[in-house]
């Protein structure tokens, strides 16, 4: 006869992985691997762009996740006003932060294409402006996160400024219309004269998914950190206020 | 004029896609490495994810 071995003590994870997120990282990986491939071997230069369409693989992409995190952080905000819920208000910093580095990223790589196409890296044209301005938005954002306040004021102040921050969305996404624009119309939606079509259509389609799974999994490990912290802080107040009851009870024993 | 400029500037398009991986790689390690330690401070209970 067997003794039953009691089961170990439940621990959790010592990082933000989880085997979803470990897939997901994988599928992450392979899929810039192929995006690098399509965008370098299988396509070739662009009748008008030439060999500099191979960095819209990466431009579109960028900014295309960076629209939707920054969309998302403001469906979060909302939330966290409506409802006063920590998990959304993390959730929109998680997205927020992301956003800002995938916007980085498509200023600094279009920048690069502007040299290549216009012969500048950067131009007062209106969509490269107003895509500047939309970043410092989010930067002012994470600042105000970072200021010194209460976790329910810190939560109401970066909320309503991510709201007025995701209104300048459709601007930026409009401004080659509104304005007279260096900037080339939209590649995706077919207002780009040649359209993009054939293996350039399928890598910028790629590339887009891939930058997209690339942001969630990125958001998601980003949210777990400022939960943990979010988590350590309040063990912290706990501990604090241990101590001074416990202070407080020597005292009183003292006596 | 732009497939001339386009032909003799492959670096600036590698240099777009270096940094965009650079930059990509580098956060995603410095964001892993944080939750990394702090999971090791948090009481267990406090980490569970999905």
């Amino acid at each position: 006869m067997t003794e039953s071995v009691p089961a170990p003590p439940a621990v959790g994870p010592t990082s933000t992985s989880s085997r979803g997120t470990r897939v997901l990282g994988a599928v992450c990986l392979v899929g810039l691997a192929v995006t690098g491939l399509y965008a370098f071997v299988v396509t070739g230069p662009d009748v008008r762009l030439g060999n500099s369409v191979r960095i819209m693989y990466v431009h579109v992409p960028t900014v295309t996740a960076a629209y939707c995190l920054m969309i998302a952080n403001a469906g979060f905000s909302i939330y966290t006003l409506w409802k006063k819920s920590t998990f959304a208000d993390l959730a929109a910093h998680a997205c927020a932060e992301v956003g800002v580095v995938m916007l980085g990223l498509t200023l600094v790589v279009g920048a690069i294409w502007g040299r290549m196409t216009w012969g500048a890296f950067w131009v007062w044209d209106a969509r490269l402006t107003t895509t500047a301005l939309l970043f410092l938005m989010y930067v002012g954002y994470l600042a105000v996160r970072g200021l010194p306040a209460p976790p329910r004021v810190r939560a109401t102040r970066s909320a309503i400024v991510g709201i007025a921050a995701a209104c300048l969305i459709p601007v930026v996404h409009k401004s080659v219309e509104w304005w007279a624009s260096l900037h080339q119309n939209e590649t995706v939606l077919g207002k780009v004269n040649p359209n993009i079509e054939g293996n350039q259509y399928f890598t910028l389609m790629l590339s887009m998914v891939v930058f997209a799974l690339v942001a969630v999994w990125l958001t998601i490990h980003r949210f777990r950190v400022l939960w943990l912290t979010e988590q350590l802080d309040e063990v912290g107040v706990d501990a604090a206020i241990d101590e001074r009851r416990a202070e407080h009870t020597g005292v009183e024993v003292g006596r | 004029m732009i497939a001339a400029i386009t032909t003799n500037s492959w670096w600036l398009i590698i240099l777009a896609w270096v940094i965009t991986g650079v930059v990509l790689a580098w956060y995603a390690v410095a964001t892993i490495r944080r939750g990394r330690r702090l999971s090791r401070q948090v009481p267990p209970e406090s980490r569970r994810w999905l």
